[in-house]
């Protein structure tokens, strides 16, 4: 690991609650945080946020789930998971003992489910907080999805924080498809969401030239990786600048500290690292020790301070990039 | 292996309800989940200190202490491709051939870009390793004959298997099958460790002409316990041999993997669990290696409704418009 520079504090927040960390992992790409044990110690990390839960076991798609692409990856997994009761049951109780923080991604496809959802998580142990899946399909809105809709959008918030222990941030987990996100963020926030996740997978499509058909057995599938970063950083960086008071919980395609130091500067106080655990599943160790570095050889002494700082009003001078 | 003949109803915690077996058929399984390995995976980089063609693939050793002292047959290594800046993200998992003075090996098929970026390492680099992951091959009670089935560069899987069965006394028969010549694989390795030794090809280019199955339908009665790396298609034509004649089996799998340490769930196949009752198996934690009785061949890329939490699936199955979430 490389050398960190003491000097930088970064504890984070999310939603008000104080972390030791500003790196979580990210929902649907460290399970349920037990397989990364190994590989770094899960309790320096801020949270591990856990794949999307629903009331149900499901067992997820067909496969072909996943393919390849230029620096990323597209999946079609269908949310396979063992329930809200296995959940409670076998995962948190593991984390828990262990003193690992989890942020509890819900999914659901009615806006009751995810009430529901929240309410079960009243009191469970070592719940940071929740994280709303919303971009899962509404079976009663002919499957529009959730996310795409700022009144469905808004509806799920308010019944999620209406329900969930007052000690857990809500945070809306927000998908980048759609023409204008901050109407979107906008609706959560003011429907009492106390963060945003952002953002989640982009739709995409593999066709394989020799079956010519898609490869996924999902047909569609989510986009992430790097090659979504820009995407995510722009969508970090108009929600803050609408919004500066709305905490935001950033992630898409984060691989380095460099990365993640980007979405700090866009708004982001905390960031998830998701796709980048595939190529190395120490990554959220590796990144927040790269952060730290990044951001003491910038000259900030604390994370705080760095959050939105590329908001700022232009330099005088082109060369005051190092300049504080 | 279980032969439970006795007529009992099992109660499952959901109301469902397991039947009786039917007497004179196999109903109940010859094979239990593969136990966890003794040893955790470990992250590192592994220097590459040998590198040769073998027929149609590259043999590479690496130099990596901490999983070569550790590694069980049947377990696989996964390899970061093409860098630190690479955009192949996802890891390519390949089974540990051989293990010794703090060093494994592995055979490499360079297919597409990833693993002809392994393939074309050279001594003296160094790659981004994870390993030993996956469920090793459970040991045969001793005394055992064994009969080693391995088809392509899956018959890399068995060298190891097969020494260390060797070294426990048991006796260890072997087939080694591939489309052609040039892509069969660990031929002198089993050979070595394993009478009788039985090579097929297609075509008829090295060895019997045809496919394994011939040669394993002989050799399978001979045979307490049946062990098996390679296509699916042949995995599930050795598995079925094995079972209709009462034998064990253990299959390693190769399914497309994303990460190989249990974190992506893209590497799933229905799998009867120890409950009776079918679910998506990852193929990376719950396997590599399954009780070849357990593996539902004929439905692997579907969705069998009767898979635990199949029914939550179409509840909300509208893929047009659903941007998966991970």
């Amino acid at each position: 690991m490389t050398e960190v520079v003491p000097s930088v504090d970064m504890q984070a927040s999310i939603g008000g609650v104080p972390v030791v960390s500003p790196v979580l992992t990210a929902s649907g790409c460290s399970s349920f945080g037990r397989e990364l044990d190994p590989f770094f110690d899960l309790t320096s990390i801020g949270a591990v946020v856990t794949k999307s839960v629903q009331l149900r076991p499901r067992s997820g798609r067909a496969t072909p789930r996943m393919a390849e692409t230029p620096s990323g990856m597209i999946n079609s997994i269908g949310l396979q998971g063992p329930g809200i009761d296995g959940l409670l049951a076998d995962e948190l109780p593991w984390l828990a003992e262990r003193g690992v923080r989890s942020f509890v991604s819900i999914a659901g496809a009615r806006t009751e489910d995810f009430a529901e959802l929240a309410t079960r998580l009243r009191g469970a142990p070592g719940v940071l907080g929740i994280e709303v899946n919303i971009s899962c399909p509404n079976v009663e809105s002919r499957g529009e999805v959730f996310a795409c809709n700022p009144d469905a959008s808004a509806a799920v918030v308010a019944a999620v924080r209406e329900a969930a222990d007052p000690a857990h941030p809500v945070y809306a987990k927000l998908t980048p498809d759609v023409t204008d996100i901050v109407s979107v963020a906008r609706a959560c926030a003011d429907a009492g969401a106390n963060g945003l996740s952002m953002i989640n997978t982009l739709l995409g499509l593999v066709i394989d030239p020799d079956t010519m058909r898609p490869v996924l057995g999902g047909v569609t599938g989510g986009l992430s990786g790097p090659a979504i970063r820009p995407v995510a950083l722009r969508c970090v960086w108009q929600v803050h600048a609408a919004l500066p008071n709305v905490p935001i919980l950033g992630m898409g395609g984060i691989r380095t500290g460099l990365d993640a130091l980007q979405f700090v500067l866009a708004g982001a106080g905390a960031v998830s690292v998701g796709t980048a655990v595939f190529n190395d599943p120490s990554a959220p160790a590796r990144i927040h020790a790269e952060l730290a570095e990044a951001l003491g050889e910038r000259g900030f002494g604390r994370l705080a301070d760095a959050v939105g700082y590329a908001h700022r009003a232009p330099d005088k001078r082109p060369e005051g990039r190092h300049g504080r | 292996m279980t032969e439970d003949g006795a007529t009992r109803m099992v109660q499952l915690p959901s109301g469902d309800r397991v039947l009786p077996p039917v007497p004179g058929s196999r109903t109940e399984p010859l094979g239990q989940p593969a136990p966890p390995a003794e040893h955790p995976p470990v992250q590192g980089l592994a220097v590459v200190v040998g590198s040769r063609p073998v027929s149609a693939y590259t043999e590479l050793t690496l130099e990596a202490p901490d999983i070569a002292q550790v590694a069980q047959p049947g377990q696989f290594v996964a390899f970061a491709v093409g860098g630190p800046t690479s955009a192949m993200l996802l890891r390519r998992s390949i089974a540990i051939a051989g293990v010794g003075d703090g060093r494994f090996s592995v055979v490499v098929s360079a297919r597409a870009a990833g693993s002809t970026w392994l393939a074309g390492l050279r001594p003296g680099d160094e790659v981004d390793v994870v390993g030993p992951l996956g469920r090793p091959f459970p040991l045969p009670p001793e005394g055992t004959p064994t009969l080693l089935v391995g088809g392509g560069y899956g018959a890399a899987a068995l060298v190891g298997l097969g020494g260390l069965l060797r070294s426990r006394g048991h006796e260890v028969a072997a087939v080694v099958g591939a489309g052609d010549a040039a892509r069969l694989c660990s031929v002198d390795d089993l050979a070595a460790v394993a009478a009788p030794f039985v090579v097929t090809t297609d075509d008829g280019s090295a060895g019997r002409p045809g496919r394994v199955t011939g040669p394993v339908a002989d050799l399978v009665s001979g045979a307490g316990a049946v062990y098996a790396c390679g296509p699916m298609p042949m995995l599930a034509a050795v598995a079925k041999l094995a079972t209709d004649r009462g034998v064990p089996s253990w299959v390693a799998v190769e399914e497309s993997m994303a990460c190989g340490v249990g974190v992506c769930m893209t590497c799933v196949l229905p799998v009867v669990g120890a409950d009776g009752r079918s679910r998506f198996a990852r193929s990376c934690v719950e396997g590599p290696v399954f009780a070849g009785d357990r593996v539902r061949f004929a439905d692997v890329g579907t969705l069998p409704p009767d898979l635990v939490g199949a029914d939550a699936m179409t509840l909300s199955h509208t893929p047009a418009v659903e941007g998966e979430t991970p």
